[in-house]
C-alpha cells in the first residue's frame, strides 16, 4: 500500500496504520466513554450541578479525601526521599530486598492492601493491639485512611527519585564540601535543589493517586467519614445518577489538572538532569 | 589543569570521602528509619496476609480456596485478564510505534491521553461505562432491546479491565522505542523487507523485555482491579464477582480465613510479578545500554 512511501527511506511504513489504530482504540475506550460522562452532566443546569457538587454532603468527603491524600502524599515525599536516598546512597545487607519491595504497593491488588491494613491495624491485630495500649485507634478511624494512602503511595516519590539520585555527580558535592560546605548545607543547598522537581513529581503522583483510590480504603475506612469514591459508590447504589455524575465531574477535573501539573513538573525535572 | 588532575588523584580518595559520604551514625540513623517504615507499611503487612490465611491451619485455607463461588471468581478474573491485557498489548506496541517512530503534530497531546486512564479514578471509570451502557445509559435502551447485558454482566468487567489497564504496555514501550530511534528498521527496509517483516524481525526482538515488562504490569492490574470492576460487577455470587470482589464479599461475611486464603493466593502473585520484574528491569536495561551503542551489531539473530 505504502510502498511508495517506504521506498523513499525516510519515513518509515505503518503511519496511517498506527494511527488510525491507535485513534480508533484510544476514542472507543478513553475518549467517548469520558466524553458522555461530560455530556450526561451538562443535560443538568448550572445551579443543579453547584447544588449537588457543593452540597454538605459532597464538601464533607472533599475535605475527607483531599485531606487525607495530602497528608499521606506529605508522609510520602519525606519518607520516599529517605528511602531512595538510603538505597542509591548506601550499602547495606538487605539493600536489594528492600529496593525490590519499593514495588511492592504496585503488584499487590489494591484489596488484598485494604484488608491486610485493616486487619493488622484494628485493635485484635499485630500492631493495632500495642497501639491501642497508648490509646491509638488507626483501623476505622481517619488515620486508617491515611495509612492505606501511605502503602498506595510510596513507590511514586522512591521510583521518581531514584534515578535523579542516580545520575547526581559526586563532585558537585565535593566541590561544595572542599569549599568549606558542611554536609548539612551541601544537602540543603547543593543537593536538595536538584531533588526537588522529582520530590515534587513524586508527590503529585502519589497525591492523584490517593485522591481516586477507592480499592483499599474502603477496608480501612469509617464510616462515619466517606471518601468522594465512596459518596459516588453511594449515589449510584440509590440510582441518583445525577448526583453521581456531578462529583465525579468535579473529581475528573481535578485529575486533569493533577496530570497536566506532573507533565510540567516532568518536563521542569528533565531540564534539570541534562 | 594537569594540577587539578593531580591532585583530585593524589587526594582524591580521602576528599571525596569526607565531601560526599554521610557519617557513619546518619547512615544508620536514615537506614533504620527507612527500615522501620518498610516493615510497618510493606513486611508486616505481607506477612499478615499470610498469617491470617493460615490461622486455622492449611487445609482450612487451601479448602476454602476450592468453594465454588471463589473458583467461579477465579475464572472471571482470568477471563477478564486475558481479554484486557492482549488487546492492551496490541494497542500498546501501535501507539507506541506511532510516537517513537513519527512527528506529527499533536503528538504530546497524544501521549497525555495516553496515560489520561491513570488518573482517572477507578469509581469514575465504573460510572462512565453505567452511563453508556446501564439500562439508563446511551445505549442501554437499545442494547434492552437485543437482549444484550454489558452492566452487572461479564461484559461490563472486561470492559471496565480494559479501560484501567489501558497505558501500562504503550507507557513501558514509548520511551524504550525512542531511545532506540529507527536507524535499523531503516537499514531493514533498505534492503528490501517489507514492514511487517521489518516489525517481526527487527522492531520486535530489540523490545522483547521492555514489551514483557509492560504485559506483567498490565496483568497484576488486570488481576487486582477493585474499584472500576466493582461498579459495574452488581456483585451476584457465582457469576459477576471477580477475585478481589470475592474477597470483599467474604470479609464482610466476616469469613476471615477465606477472605486472606484468596489475598494471599493474589500476594504470591504479586511477589511473583515482583520477582519477574525485578528480573526484566536487568534485561530492558541491558537493550537500552545496547540501543544507546546501537553501532555495535546486536549479537543475537
Amino acid at each position: 500500500m505504502s510502498s511508495a512511501r517506504s521506498k523513499s527511506f525516510q519515513i518509515l511504513p505503518g503511519f496511517g496504520l498506527s494511527l488510525g489504530y491507535t485513534l480508533t482504540y484510544l476514542s472507543l475506550i478513553v475518549l467517548i466513554p469520558l466524553a458522555a460522562l461530560f455530556l450526561r452532566t451538562s443535560e443538568l443546569s448550572w445551579a443543579q450541578f453547584l447544588k449537588i457538587a457543593t452540597s454538605e454532603r459532597a464538601i464533607a468527603s472533599y475535605r475527607v479525601t483531599f485531606g487525607c491524600a495530602f497528608i499521606a502524599a506529605v508522609i510520602n515525599a519525606v519518607m520516599g526521599t529517605l528511602l531512595a536516598w538510603v538505597i542509591v546512597r548506601y550499602r547495606f545487607p538487605g539493600r536489594k530486598i528492600l529496593d525490590g519491595l519499593i514495588d511492592f504497593p504496585f503488584a499487590l491488588p489494591t484489596a488484598v492492601a485494604g484488608l491486610t491494613l485493616a486487619n493488622l491495624f484494628a485493635t485484635t491485630g499485630w500492631l493495632g493491639r500495642w497501639l491501642d495500649l497508648v490509646g491509638i485507634q488507626v483501623a476505622y478511624t481517619q488515620s486508617g485512611i491515611i495509612v492505606a494512602l501511605i502503602f498506595i503511595g510510596i513507590p511514586f516519590v522512591v521510583r521518581s527519585l531514584q534515578p535523579v539520585l542516580e545520575d547526581i555527580d559526586l563532585e558537585v558535592e565535593e566541590a561544595a564540601a572542599s569549599l568549606g560546605a558542611s554536609r548539612f548545607t551541601t544537602f540543603t543547598r547543593v543537593i536538595f535543589p536538584t531533588l526537588l522537581p522529582a520530590i515534587l513529581t513524586g508527590f503529585s503522583l502519589a497525591f492523584a493517586r490517593a485522591i481516586g483510590e477507592y480499592g483499599s480504603v474502603i477496608f480501612i475506612a469509617p464510616k462515619r467519614a466517606e471518601i468522594t469514591p465512596m459518596l459516588i459508590w453511594y449515589r449510584l447504589e440509590e440510582f441518583d445518577y445525577p448526583g453521581a455524575m456531578a462529583i465525579a465531574v468535579v473529581m475528573l477535573v481535578i485529575s486533569f489538572f493533577l496530570l497536566i501539573t506532573v507533565n510540567l513538573l516532568e518536563r521542569w525535572a528533565s531540564r534539570f538532569q541534562r | 589543569m594537569a594540577g587539578t588532575t593531580q591532585k583530585r588523584w593524589t587526594s582524591g580518595n580521602a576528599k571525596s570521602r569526607r565531601g560526599t559520604e554521610d557519617p557513619w551514625y546518619i547512615r544508620w540513623i536514615l537506614i533504620g528509619i527507612a527500615g522501620f517504615f518498610a516493615g510497618v507499611f510493606l513486611v508486616l503487612p505481607l506477612a499478615n496476609v499470610f498469617g491470617q490465611a493460615f490461622a486455622k491451619g492449611w487445609q482450612a485455607a487451601f479448602g476454602s480456596l476450592a468453594d465454588p463461588d471463589t473458583i467461579a471468581a477465579t475464572k472471571l478474573t482470568a477471563l477478564a485478564t486475558l481479554v484486557s491485557v492482549p488487546l492492551n498489548t496490541v494497542f500498546g506496541v501501535a501507539a507506541a510505534w506511532l510516537i517513537a517512530k513519527f512527528e506529527f503534530r499533536g503528538k504530546a497531546i497524544l501521549t497525555t491521553l495516553i496515560d489520561l486512564p491513570f488518573s482517572v479514578s477507578p469509581v469514575v471509570t465504573g460510572l462512565v461505562y453505567v452511563l453508556l451502557f446501564g439500562l439508563r445509559g446511551y445505549f442501554g435502551p437499545w442494547l434492552d432491546q437485543y437482549d444484550i447485558q454489558i452492566i452487572f454482566a461479564v461484559p461490563g468487567i472486561v470492559l471496565a479491565t480494559i479501560f484501567v489497564t489501558f497505558p501500562f504496555v504503550a507507557r513501558e514501550l514509548i520511551p524504550l522505542m525512542q531511545a532506540q530511534g529507527s536507524d535499523q528498521e531503516q537499514a531493514a527496509l533498505t534492503l528490501g523487507a517489507t514492514g511487517w517483516q521489518t516489525f517481526w524481525h527487527v522492531t520486535l526482538p530489540s523490545i522483547k523485555w521492555g514489551l514483557l515488562y509492560g504485559v506483567i504490569l498490565c496483568t497484576a492490574r488486570a488481576v487486582g482491579e477493585f474499584g472500576a470492576v466493582s461498579v459495574v460487577s452488581g456483585h451476584i455470587t457465582g457469576v459477576t464477582d471477580t477475585l478481589p470482589l470475592r474477597i470483599e464479599k467474604l470479609d464482610k461475611e466476616y469469613n476471615s480465613v477465606a477472605a486472606f486464603s484468596i489475598a494471599a493466593l493474589l500476594a504470591v502473585l504479586a511477589l511473583l510479578t515482583l520477582g519477574l520484574k525485578t528480573w526484566l528491569e536487568h534485561r530492558q536495561q541491558r537493550e537500552l545500554d545496547l540501543a544507546q551503542t546501537s553501532s555495535d551489531s546486536p549479537d543475537e539473530h
